[in-house]
């Protein structure tokens, strides 16, 4: 295969990392919602905890995104 | 082999334009990397390093110089019935001297001014880098590798000289926690030695990744706000509003998220071995934060 044809196909790969990303984000918010209708007296002290898996979530498929930049950017 | 920790997507992108396929700015295409160039303006070279004046330098300048400004004109007068904006500054002091003291217990507020420099360099760099300026355009210091790993490298080495300092050897139980089944107990290690060396990689490329990901996304939504011309752009206009906003919210979540996990590896190396957890008093709402600022203590007592 030719390896600029390799390469895209590896950076399109590399982005199926934000499918986790999408199935986390969503069942973080999802169980917090549910958590919170469940209890709304015991939501409000969980928020920052929320933001903070939100992010931690989301960085997880950032890295996946990452690799596919370098592999489109950056010179090996 | 970590060497693409160092090379800037930026700096990719230009060697690209140069000489790569045809892409690049050279054809008057569009390249959402180029707002990640670097430029020199002033040449300087210390005994062979490249220490040139560039534009993140002078954003990195600009930002600490309004934190600074703000902070000492906030807090000139010292009111004990604080203006509106000392509030501000007292609301960003008691935010995070909160999170030091849930995170990392009352033994890591000795750490507490280093934990807000670092939370506020982070926040302003970041919220600096989506306000496009006249003549310097539009540039984030945080978007680029090696400043995070800069910042991540000195928070993870500092707190390991402290576990090593605080603890001696018994630093090491951080490693072998306790209460695990002898047979579990090699695996459990490797595994530990392991996450506790890519700390500084992850803490790092997370906020880098954040960053350049969504500064990107913007650039490409902005590219079809201009392609689609007066009529068909605002459809994707509308939709940059929003996008700006959500940014918005990263710059914040992402500093804070750094801010927190600073934290929580002081926390480790503070008690390493003994599995101690601050007590977790209620954290208060972000939103409540800011409509009521100076009854922490009262708050949280009941």
């Amino acid at each position: 295969m030719d390896p600029a044809a390799a390469k895209l196909i590896g950076a399109g790969l590399a982005c199926s990392a934000l499918i986790g990303a999408g199935v986390g984000i969503g069942l973080i918010f999802g169980n917090f919602l549910q958590g919170a209708l469940r209890n709304p007296s015991a939501a409000p002290a969980q928020f920052p905890n929320l933001l903070l898996g939100f992010a931690l979530a989301e960085a997880t498929g950032l890295f996946g995104l990452v690799i596919a930049l370098i592999l489109l950017f950056v010179k090996l | 082999m970590i060497d693409w920790l160092f090379i800037t997507a930026a700096h990719a992108a230009t060697a690209e334009g140069g000489g790569g396929h045809g892409g690049g700015h050279h054809e008057g295409g569009f390249n959402p990397m180029e707002q990640f160039d670097i430029v020199r303006y002033v040449d300087i070279h210390l005994g062979g390093y490249d220490a040139s004046f560039t534009n993140s330098a002078l954003w990195m300048v600009m930002g600490t110089l309004i934190v600074l400004g703000f902070f000492m004109h906030s807090m000139k007068g010292g009111n004990l019935v604080p203006t509106r904006m000392q509030s501000v500054t007292e609301l960003a002091y008691e935010f995070v001297a909160n999170m030091v003291r849930q995170n990392a217990g009352n033994a890591g507020m000795a750490y507490f001014p280093i934990i807000f420099t670092i939370f506020l360099y982070v926040l302003a760099m970041n919220l600096l880098g989506m306000i496009p300026l006249p003549k310097l355009g539009n540039f984030t210091v945080t978007s680029h590798i090696i400043v995070t790993f800069a910042l991540a490298m000195f928070v993870w080495v500092g707190v390991t000289l402290i576990g090593i300092q605080k603890h001696g050897l018994k630093f090491f139980k951080l490693f072998v926690p306790s209460g695990v089944p002898a047979l579990l107990l090699p695996l459990i290690s490797v595994i530990e030695v392991i996450s506790y060396f890519t700390r500084p990689i992850s803490l790092s490329v997370r906020l880098f990744a954040n960053m350049m990901a969504g500064h990107t996304m913007l650039a490409v939504f902005g590219s079809f706000v201009v392609g689609l011309g007066i009529w068909g752009g605002w459809l994707p206009f509308s939709f940059m509003v929003a996008l700006m906003g959500l940014e918005i919210l990263i710059a914040f979540l992402q500093a804070y998220v750094f801010a927190v996990l600073t934290c929580i590896y002081l926390n480790d190396a503070l008690h390493a071995g003994s599995h101690y957890l601050p007590e977790r008093r209620p954290a208060r709402r972000l939103a409540l934060t800011f409509s009521q600022p100076l009854n922490l203590q009262t708050k949280q007592e009941n």
